[in-house]
């Protein structure tokens, strides 16, 4: 009778969920120890209630985006764990050795490499860097719907803690980061793995796309008056069209999430092997899904990129309009690429001459936008600060990469290499050199705006030659290896096969990356050790073009005193061309109160990923309904905004503008 | 007083619009309904009556019970309407196509088979 | 707000109904994606009988025909509430969700039955392909109604608790837009999966 009550009461949770090997207890470990250092550190210095009412129940997105850029570095170095895990298992496991990983562990950690760094280190970077530029480039005091956005940071958490919970309790996915059915089904994944998987990705997702809805709106409906979108900057052109990807394939993967956790909870039919399921179908959705993410996460690099070119050039963005139209086809094209993907999983020749076409056809307005940021440029006055550099290592990576995928693209070639090391190389190339170079530059960029202080150049630099040398290093031997013959995910691999050189060179690779990330928090903690003597006051420390720079930093909580009058494009450029000062007005200012119920909300969605994926029924139910009250008890609040009187605007704008006194 | 939320909208709501609507979804409805239980003929025309009358109502009730026609400009809801419609349009089309086309080159029985490779004129 | 300001705050509110019901109809946007992606599967995997019953065998057009009405004259009903809200009529407002209320009702009442006896025939999702996909398209739109009479429950005894208010009609405005956006989702669900498959497509 105990028995069926635990077995109700607790699913299928167990001691047995607890790792039992040195590898896996060192995971919990590090997570463990993690959270406890933590928890022991805000303790001791006494900061729960500071941690509470200025960061946990914020509502401000410069706040949110500190946080996701927060756990999002985290989770950053936890994925640069894996990389340093695989690299050295293979190079290492040939002929008679099998390396430092057996074949379970290999396949859950570059699942859960996969996994992490697109969804809890690439989204965070990204809706972390919007939500500290967006609202400020257009000249808003803030996101359309606040209390959404912070609700979507604490489903992101949630999801990253799911993740990281699976470290401790249980065993993680190993089945890839995307779990292909029928090996992601239950039949041969029984365990907790693909659950975990489904469910991070399932919240988290959902606050994905509450996201793309918000940030959307914003550009739409909360622009400064007289900015019309044409005056609009490139950055948030570039988020316009990621959240309108974000809101159209994010219910693809919501729907293929949700099936294949239905398969395996309830028994359905819709990718099993027998049943007349149809695995195939899952493969086409994800990438449905998947295609698109890719794009999401680029567009707004491409973005940062038009903004840090022109900064460092001293001239204005060339060819805006060409920019514009290239975002559009790119949100257009990347709904009709996807197969490419599955070349080889059987469609006919016109099936796959079809998406082979539009797949080389959507590398165009992408070399129009590369071209467009080398004539910006041209005859520019160029300054090599950090954000350049980023920019520079992108434009030569991002091409040879862009190259590869071009060439994969013919159907007949990605018979060849698809699934071998030369695709990882490619998309590796993409993500790495694109997205996570264009994310680096932003942070480097607008680092001051969010913190007043600038960061050390000389480590900033020294980092990015690390990445870029680490980078290449690591990345060009796996071209090499895919045209070889090696496929991905191998664990183990015969000596006579010669691939050992290879594989070292690019595990010396990955060693130069670490070292890359090693400057890195170096120059963090180092700038903030020193933020006095770095502090800028100006608010424009490196001569910017655009809005955010007309703000004191770190911005006041309500962004601008009042809302400015927008007449050009880059108005602030012309505006400081012009010598103009605005003589300061002070009206009362609608801001949201600060509230808890998005941490509710992200903690019972929480509760309800773990009941699901432990079987313990009763306790997902009570936490979805918890969530359905606590939306309903925050719908129906009539008074969620606060009043900031004009003459507290105006006491905080002077203690601003006074710091520059202490120079 | 303060402004009415409705006096922004440049269209207020009008009872003969719903009941334009509500005939008018009835009138599609039952046509449809009746077209396949009293209806004979062959079977792609039915279904391609079917599938406009579906669209119909689907713009009926888009116009009469959502009010699509009548926003202000810039008409934002229109763009992400259309919008929507491409994208489903690709996604579900897209699906069928590409689905059905792997369907073909899995095999389904010995007869099957042989039939396909003498179509390709291969053995 | 009941304290002094400057701010114009009908002005105010009025831009946040605007930008609020635009964030909405984009969500119901995205929601129309959800329904795609099950409609794709659907389309894909409706032949994935595996030796059990098909839609012709199952679906009683009759009994679904009396749903399709009910929900058609519950999206009416609505109608009439909004035009009621519209007029500040708190009664009619009132009465006309109470009767949309009971249609809901009635609609999801008669679904439930329909999965019920298909269930007890045997044939469930597990039965199949076709079954799995049925009932989780049709199912997440029963599921969407659910929510639905929820929320009209909530926003019923919000209004008896506090009066008409603006923030009143913007919430109903929502609500709205949701049950009219759930019956056209309805109409592809009664053409595709019943009337289609009744013809064996």
């Amino acid at each position: 009778m105990f028995t069926t009550f635990a077995n109700t009461f607790l699913g299928r949770l167990s001691w047995d969920a607890l790792p039992k090997d040195a590898i896996t207890r060192g995971g919990a470990a590090t997570v463990v120890l993690g959270a406890f250092a933590l928890v022991a550190l805000i303790t001791f210095t006494h900061r729960w209630k500071w941690l509470w009412k200025e960061w946990l129940t914020s509502q401000d997105p410069k706040r949110i985006g500190v946080m996701y850029i927060i756990v999002s570095a985290v989770m950053l170095l936890r994925g640069l764990g894996d990389v340093a895990l695989m690299r050295a298992q293979q190079a290492t496991s040939v002929g008679n050795s099998h390396g430092i990983l057996d074949a379970s562990h290999f396949q859950q950690i570059f699942s859960a490499h996969g996994t992490i760094m697109i969804f809890f280190v690439a989204m965070g970077f990204l809706f972390g860097l919007i939500n500290l530029v967006l609202p400020l480039q257009l000249g808003a005091r803030d996101v359309a719907f606040p209390f959404l956005n912070a609700t979507s940071f604490w489903l992101f958490f949630s999801g990253m803690a799911l993740v990281n919970l699976s470290l401790v309790i249980g065993d993680f996915s190993a089945a890839g980061w995307l779990a292909y059915p029928p090996l992601s089904e239950l039949k041969f994944s029984p365990t907790t793995g693909v659950d975990y998987w489904i469910w991070s990705l399932e919240i988290s997702g959902v606050g994905s796309l509450l996201s793309g809805i918000n940030f959307l709106i914003t550009i739409l409906k909360m622009r400064a008056p007289g900015m019309t979108l044409r005056k609009m900057p490139m950055f948030a052109w570039s988020v316009m069209g990621s959240m309108t990807l974000v809101a159209f394939a994010f219910p693809i993967l919501t729907v293929t999430l949700t099936l294949l956790a239905l398969d395996r909870t309830i028994g359905t039919h819709f990718f099993t092997a027998g049943g007349g399921g149809n695995a195939m179908m899952y493969v086409n959705l994800i990438w449905a899904w998947g295609h698109p993410e890719v794009y999401i996460l680029i567009l707004p690099a491409f973005g940062i990129f038009s903004e840090v070119v022109p900064t460092f050039s001293r001239k204005p963005l060339f060819g805006y309009t060409s920019m514009v139209w290239a975002i559009w086809a790119i949100v257009a094209l990347s709904f009709t690429v996807w197969l490419h993907h599955f070349f080889t999983m059987g469609a006919g020749a016109d099936v796959n001459a079809f998406f082979g076409i539009m797949t080389a056809v959507i590398a165009v307005p992408t070399g129009v936008k590369i071209f467009n940021w080398l004539f910006t440029m041209y005859r520019g006055r160029i300054k090599f600060a950090t954000p350049m550099l980023w920019f520079m290592g992108f434009t030569v990576m991002f091409t040879i990469g862009g190259v590869a995928g071009v060439l994969m693209s013919v159907p007949a070639i990605d018979y060849q290499v698809h699934n071998s090391l030369f695709l990882v190389a490619h998309f590796h190339m993409m993500i790495i050199s694109g997205v996570l170079f264009g994310y680096f530059a932003g942070l480097s960029y607008w680092f001051p705006k969010v913190f007043g202080f600038r960061l050390h150049e000389g480590l900033g630099k020294l980092a990015f030659w690390c990445w870029a040398i680490g980078f290449m290093l690591a990345f060009t031997p796996l071209y090499i290896l895919g045209l070889m013959g090696a496929t991905r995910r191998l664990d183990h691999y015969d000596a006579s096969l010669g691939w050992q050189p290879l594989f070292i060179v690019a595990g010396i690779g990955v060693l130069f990356v670490l070292a890359g990330v090693g400057a890195q928090v170096l120059q963090l903690v180092l700038s903030i050790w020193q933020r006095d003597q770095r502090r800028d006051f100006t608010g424009d420390p490196w001569g910017g073009r655009t809005l955010e720079w007309s703000v004191p930093s770190p911005a006041p909580v309500y962004n601008f005193t009042t809302l400015p009058v927008v007449e050009a494009r880059d108005q602030f450029w012309v505006d400081k061309r012009a010598g103009k000062t605005a003589e300061p007005r002070y009206e009362d200012i609608l801001l949201p109160k600060n509230t808890g119920a998005g941490v509710i909300i992200g903690a019972l969605a929480f509760l309800v990923g773990f009941g699901m994926i432990w079987h313990i029924y009763w306790l997902a139910l009570v936490a979805v309904l918890g969530i359905m009250v606590a939306v309903i008890v925050r719908a129906s609040d009539d008074e969620p905004e606060y009043i900031l009187k004009a003459k507290e605007v105006e006491k905080i704008d002077n203690a601003l503008h006074r710091r520059k006194q202490y120079i | 007083m303060s402004p009415k939320v409705s006096e922004h909208n440049a269209h207020p709501l009008s009872l003969g619009k719903y009941i334009s609507g509500f005939l008018g979804s009835i009138l599609l409805t039952m046509t449809a309904y009746m077209l396949v239980t009293h209806g004979s003929a062959n079977k792609a025309v039915v279904v391609g009556v079917l599938a406009t009358l579906a669209v119909v109502q689907f713009v009926v009730q888009m116009v009469f019970f959502l009010h699509v026609g009548d926003e202000r400009k810039p008409r934002w809801k229109l763009l992400v309407m259309f919008l929507m419609l491409g994208v489903v349009l690709i996604l579900v089309g897209g699906s069928i196509w590409v689905m059905n086309d792997l369907n073909y080159r899995m095999m389904d029985s010995p007869q099957q088979m042989q039939k396909y490779l003498k179509s390709q004129d291969s053995l | 707000m009941s304290e002094v300001t400057t701010l114009d705050m009908s002005r105010i509110e009025a831009e946040a109904t605007e930008k609020t019901v635009l964030g909405f109809w984009a969500y119901l946007m995205t929601d129309c994606v959800l329904f795609a992606s099950l409609f794709a599967v659907y389309a894909v995997l409706h032949g994935n009988t595996f030796g059990g019953s098909n839609g012709r065998e199952l679906f009683k057009l009759p009994y679904v025909l009396v749903e399709t009405m009910a929900l058609l004259t519950s999206s009416f009903t609505c109608g009439l509430a909004m035009i009621a809200a519209q007029k500040r009529d708190r009664s009619q407002v009132l009465l006309w969700l109470g009767v949309t209320f009971l249609l809901g009702l009635t609609f999801l009442g008669l679904e439930l039955s329909e999965f019920h006896h298909m269930v007890l025939d045997g044939n469930s999702w597990r039965r199949s392909g076709f079954l799995s996909s049925y009932f989780t398209l049709v199912g997440t739109h029963g599921l969407h109604i659910t929510f639905g009479l929820i929320w009209m429950a909530v926003i019923s005894i919000l209004i008896l608790k506090r009066g008409f208010t603006e923030s009143m009609l913007k919430r109903l405005t929502l609500l709205s837009l949701f049950w009219h956006f759930l019956d056209i989702i309805w109409i592809f669900i009664f053409t595709i999966v019943y009337l289609f498959g009744s013809l064996n497509i």
